[in-house]
C-alpha cells in the first residue's frame, strides 16, 4: 500500500503508483481526478471557481477549473504520462443548501463549476469516464493510482466507487 | 472612500469588526437563553484571517459532520451568514426546545429526523435574526436576510460557500468567529461574510471608513 496524499482546497497534486490522492469535504467545489492507466500517473485538482479569466486576483492557478486542469495535465506529462491516454473522473459541485432557486450567482456556484470543468476537459480532449456531481451533499474523494478507482464517501451514505 | 484590503486591516478595523461580532452574538446569546430557558454566555469574538486549508481544520476536521444554517444578506450590505453547530450542541438545543412538548429527547449519536431539523431551523432563524438585528441597529443599515437553509454535512463542504466567496478576491477568508461558553455546553460559530465592498459600507456607517 502506498501513501495517501492530501490535496487541500484550491490545491492540486500528482502522484505515481502505489500512492493515492485524496481531498476531503467537497461541497460546491469540484474534484477532478485524471489518470493514465499505462504509466499509472495520477492527478487530482480541487477547484473552487469556474474561470480564471474573469478574476483579477488569479495567481493561485489551482483555484480555477481552467488553469487547475491545465496545470494538473502539465505536471502529469512532466512525470511521464501521455496526454492521449488521460481520462477523467469528477465529483462535487453540490448545491449544499438547496439554494438552486436563488437568483444570486454566488450560491449557484456548484452548477457553474461542473459546467466549467466539463467544458475544459472537452477542450483538452480528455473523456469523462464517470461522475458523481450536483445534489446537496458533501463528498470526500480518493483516486487510486493502482487501478484508477475513484472512491466517494458522503455522510450517511454507502461508500461508492466509480 | 477607504478601500479595505484583506492583508492590510488596521488594528482599529479589527477592533470594529470584533465589536460587531460582540454585539451581534451578545444579542443572539440572549435570544438563545430565552429559547432554552438557561443561561448562555459567549466568549470574546475573534476576527480571523485564514488560508483555505486552515479554515475547515480550524473548526475540527474537514470530514466532521456539523449543522450549518445559511442565510444570504442583501439590502445595504451584501453577503452571507453561516451559523455552525457541532452535533452534540445541536442535539442539546433540540432537546431543550422539544422537551416541553412531550417529545422524547435525542440520545448521543441519534440522527436528526424531520421534526428535529425543523426545530433546529427555527432555532437558527431566531439566533441569526437576533445577531443581524443587533448589527442593523448598530450600523443603522438595512439588512435583509433570506429564509435560512439548514444542512447537516461535513464541515469542509458546509464551509465551501464562504470560502468560495472569498476565493473570488483572494486566497484568505476573513470572518468574525463567536463561540458560546463551554459552561453552556453549546459550541457554535457565527461566520459573517460581508462582500468586500460591504465591509467599507459597515465601517463607513460607523464613521470609520
Amino acid at each position: 500500500m502506498g501513501e495517501v496524499i492530501k490535496v487541500g482546497m484550491a490545491d492540486l497534486k500528482v502522484c505515481a503508483y502505489p500512492d493515492s490522492l485524496t481531498t476531503l469535504g467537497l461541497g460546491s467545489c469540484v474534484g477532478i481526478a485524471l489518470y493514465d492507466k499505462v504509466t499509472r500517473i495520477t492527478g487530482l485538482a480541487h477547484i473552487m471557481l469556474p474561470d480564471s479569466t474573469r478574476m483579477t486576483n488569479n495567481q493561485n492557478i489551482a483555484k480555477f477549473a481552467d488553469t487547475g486542469i491545465e496545470e494538473t495535465i502539465r505536471l502529469m506529462l512532466l512525470k511521464g504520462a501521455n496526454k492521449r491516454r488521460l481520462v477523467a473522473k469528477i465529483a462535487g459541485g453540490a448545491d449544499m443548501f438547496n439554494m438552486g432557486a436563488a437568483k444570486k450567482s454566488m450560491i449557484r456556484i456548484g452548477e457553474s463549476n461542473i459546467a466549467a470543468v466539463k467544458e475544459n476537459l472537452k477542450k483538452q480532449g480528455i473523456p469523462i469516464l464517470a461522475e458523481d456531481v450536483g445534489l446537496n451533499y458533501g463528498r470526500t474523494v480518493i483516486i487510486q493510482s493502482e487501478n484508477g478507482a475513484f472512491i466517494i464517501k458522503s455522510v450517511g451514505k454507502p461508500i461508492k466507487e466509480i | 472612500m477607504a478601500k479595505l484590503s484583506l492583508d492590510e486591516l488596521s488594528s482599529m478595523q479589527y477592533d470594529v469588526l470584533r465589536e460587531i461580532g460582540n454585539i451581534g452574538a451578545g444579542n443572539a446569546a440572549t435570544a438563545l437563553s430565552k429559547l432554552i430557558n438557561s443561561k448562555v454566555d459567549m466568549k470574546v469574538p475573534k476576527v480571523l484571517l485564514l488560508g483555505f486549508s486552515e479554515l475547515a481544520s480550524h473548526m475540527g476536521a474537514e470530514e466532521t459532520p456539523v449543522v450549518g444554517i445559511f442565510l444570504s444578506l442583501s439590502g445595504d450590505i451584501d453577503g452571507m451568514m453561516l451559523f455552525v453547530l457541532d452535533l452534540h450542541s445541536a442535539r442539546l438545543l433540540v432537546n431543550s426546545l422539544l422537551v416541553n412538548m412531550g417529545v422524547p429527547p435525542m440520545i448521543a449519536g441519534e440522527d436528526f429526523n424531520e421534526m428535529h431539523l425543523s426545530a433546529l431551523n427555527e432555532i437558527g432563524n431566531i439566533i441569526t435574526g437576533a445577531y443581524l438585528s443587533a448589527l442593523s441597529d448598530l450600523t443603522r443599515l438595512n439588512i435583509v436576510e433570506s429564509v435560512p437553509a439548514l444542512q447537516v454535512d461535513m464541515a469542509g463542504a458546509i464551509l465551501d460557500l464562504p470560502a468560495i466567496a472569498f476565493g473570488e478576491i483572494g486566497d484568505k477568508v476573513l470572518f468574525i468567529e463567536t463561540t458560546f461558553n463551554e459552561e453552556s455546553n453549546i459550541n457554535g460559530y457565527f461566520i459573517l461574510v460581508p462582500e468586500l465592498e460591504s465591509y467599507d459600507v459597515i465601517l463607513n456607517s460607523l464613521g470609520l471608513g
